[in-house]
C-alpha cells in the first residue's frame, strides 16, 4: 500500500502538468490577431509552410529537443510556427501514437504530407533526424577515439549507468498504472476527490489526452475495473518474461500477445458494459 | 559489405514496423539481433551506444543511426536510417488518408488500449537489458538507482542526471 502511494505521488505531477497544458491550449479563449491564427477553427491557419520552412522548422526542433522531443514539438509546431491549432496537434498525436514508429517522427511526416505532399514529408523528416544524426555520430567518433583512456572509460560508465536509470524510470511510469493495487488506490482517491470538488476530472484515453511518448500505457487507467488492470498486468508480465528471459523474437511475441490483449479487452469491456 | 548492409536493412525495416508505443519497445530485439545473432558488437558496446544516443538531442531512437554507423560507416548509417524511418513513415502517409474515416470508430480505441500493456512489458524488458548491459560496478548500480529515483520523483531535466552520472563515474570509485 505504501509503495502504491509513493508511485501514485510520483506520477501525479506529470499527469497534472499534462492536463494543465491540454486545457490551457485547447480552450478557445485566446484573442486572435487579424488574419493570423484562429484556434477555434479546425482548418489550417494562415499561410501553409513551404518545404524549406518545414525542413528548417524540424531541423530546429531536432537540435533543441534534449530529453524527449514531445514537449518541444508542441511549442515549435503550435505556438511558434502555428502550423497546427492545439486541437489539431492533439488529434494528430493520437494518430501518431497509434501507428508504428516514433511519435515525433510520424508527426513530422504527417505535417509535411499535409502541407506539401511527399516532398514536404521528406523535407520534414530529413530535417528532424539530420541534426541529431550528425551529433550522435560525432559523439560516437569521440568515444571510439578515446575509449581506451581510463578517464573516458569511467565517464562513459557513469553516463551509461545514468542513461539506464532514465530508462528504468520510464519503465516504472509505464508499468505502474497496470498494477491492480495501485489502480484501486487511485480510484478510491479519485472518488474521494470527486465528492469533494464535484467537477475535478482527469483526462483519460490517449485519444483525447496527448500522453507523452512513453505513457501510452496510461490509457489503461481510464476507469477500468480491477480485473482488467489485472489482465493488463499479466499481459505486460508475459511480454516482459518472453523478451527479457526467453529472448523470444519480438515479431513472435507481438503476434501472440497483441491478439490475446485485444481479445481480453473486448471480452472484459463487453462484460463491464452489461448491467 | 553488401551482405552487412542487407542485413542492416532487413533488421531495421522489420523493427520499424514493429515499434508500437515509441522506440524503446524494440531495444531488446535490437540488442538480440545486433549482439547475439549478428555479433556486430558486445553487450557492453551496445550499452555504450545507447548511452551516447541518450546524451544527444533529437527523437527517441538515435541509437539506430549510431549502430548503422558503427557497423558499416556512413553507408551503414544511410541504410539503417532509411530502413528504420522509411517503412513506418510510409504507414503514416497511408494512414493520413484513411484517418478521418476511422478516427471515431470504437475498434481504434480497443486496439490502442490493448497495445498499452504489451508496450509496458516491452519497455520494462528494455530497461532490464540496458541495466544489465550498462552496470558493471557497484557505483554504476547506485547511479542507475539514483537516476531512476530522481526521474520518477522529481522534475529534474534528464540531461542533468546524465551529467551527474558522468561526473560520478569520472571519479572512478566503484567502477572497474
Amino acid at each position: 500500500m505504501r509503495t502504491a502511494r509513493i508511485l501514485s505521488r510520483a506520477l501525479r505531477p506529470a499527469h497534472k502538468g499534462l492536463y494543465a497544458i491540454v486545457t490551457k491550449y485547447t480552450a478557445p479563449t485566446r484573442s486572435t490577431p487579424p488574419g493570423s491564427f484562429h484556434p477555434s477553427h479546425s482548418s489550417a491557419p494562415a499561410p501553409p509552410p513551404t518545404s524549406a520552412q518545414l525542413f528548417v522548422g524540424f531541423l530546429t526542433l531536432g537540435l533543441i529537443s534534449f530529453g524527449g522531443a514531445l514537449p518541444h514539438a508542441r511549442r515549435v509546431i503550435v505556438e511558434e510556427r502555428r502550423w497546427l491549432s492545439p486541437d489539431e496537434f492533439v488529434e494528430l498525436l493520437g494518430l501518431c501514437q497509434f501507428l508504428p514508429g516514433g511519435n515525433i517522427i510520424n508527426m513530422s511526416v504527417a505535417i509535411g504530407m499535409r502541407f506539401r505532399g511527399i516532398t514536404g514529408a521528406l523535407a520534414a523528416i530529413v530535417g528532424l533526424i539530420a541534426g541529431p544524426s550528425v551529433i550522435v555520430v560525432l559523439l560516437g567518433i569521440v568515444y571510439e577515439r578515446t575509449q581506451d583512456n581510463v578517464y573516458v572509460k569511467h565517464l562513459f560508465a557513469g553516463l551509461a549507468a545514468a542513461a539506464a536509470g532514465l530508462l528504468v524510470a520510464m519503465a516504472i511510469k509505464v508499468v505502474a498504472p497496470l498494477l491492480p493495487r495501485w489502480e484501486i488506490g487511485k480510484q478510491r482517491e479519485r472518488r474521494r476527490g470527486d465528492q469533494r470538488k464535484g467537477q475535478l476530472k482527469e483526462p483519460h484515453g490517449a485519444v483525447d489526452a496527448p500522453a507523452p511518448t512513453t505513457a501510452s500505457a496510461g490509457t489503461v487507467r481510464s476507469k477500468v475495473p480491477a480485473t482488467r488492470t489485472g489482465v493488463a498486468a499479466l499481459i505486460a508480465l508475459a511480454g516482459f518474461v518472453a523478451i527479457a528471459y526467453f529472448r523470444v523474437p519480438l515479431i513472435l511475441t507481438m503476434a501472440v500477445l497483441v491478439p490475446v490483449s485485444i481479445a481480453a479487452t473486448i471480452t472484459l469491456e463487453r462484460r463491464g458494459r452489461r448491467p | 559489405m553488401t551482405h552487412t548492409l542487407m542485413a542492416l536493412a532487413a533488421l531495421f525495416s522489420q523493427l520499424s514496423l514493429l515499434s508500437f508505443g515509441g522506440g524503446n519497445t524494440i531495444l531488446p530485439e535490437m540488442q538480440r539481433q545486433v549482439v547475439t545473432v549478428q555479433h556486430w558488437m558486445s553487450t557492453q558496446e551496445f550499452g555504450a551506444l545507447f548511452a551516447l544516443a541518450q546524451a544527444a538531442p533529437g527523437p527517441n531512437l538515435m541509437i539506430v543511426t549510431l549502430i548503422g554507423w558503427h557497423v558499416a560507416g556512413w553507408k551503414g548509417l544511410l541504410v539503417t536510417s532509411l530502413a528504420k524511418f522509411g517503412p513506418s513513415s510510409v504507414v503514416t502517409v497511408l494512414a493520413m488518408h484513411v484517418w478521418n474515416r476511422y478516427k471515431d470508430r470504437p475498434w481504434r480505441g480497443i486496439v490502442q488500449r490493448s497495445l498499452a500493456p504489451v508496450t509496458a512489458g516491452l519497455v520494462a524488458a528494455s530497461a532490464l537489458l540496458i541495466v544489465e548491459a550498462s552496470d558493471t560496478g557497484w557505483m554504476a548500480w547506485i547511479i542507475t538507482a539514483g537516476c531512476a529515483f530522481a526521474a520518477t520523483r522529481t522534475r529534474i531535466h534528464p540531461l542533468w542526471l546524465l551529467a551527474a552520472g558522468s561526473v560520478i563515474g569520472l571519479s572512478g570509485v566503484g567502477i572497474p
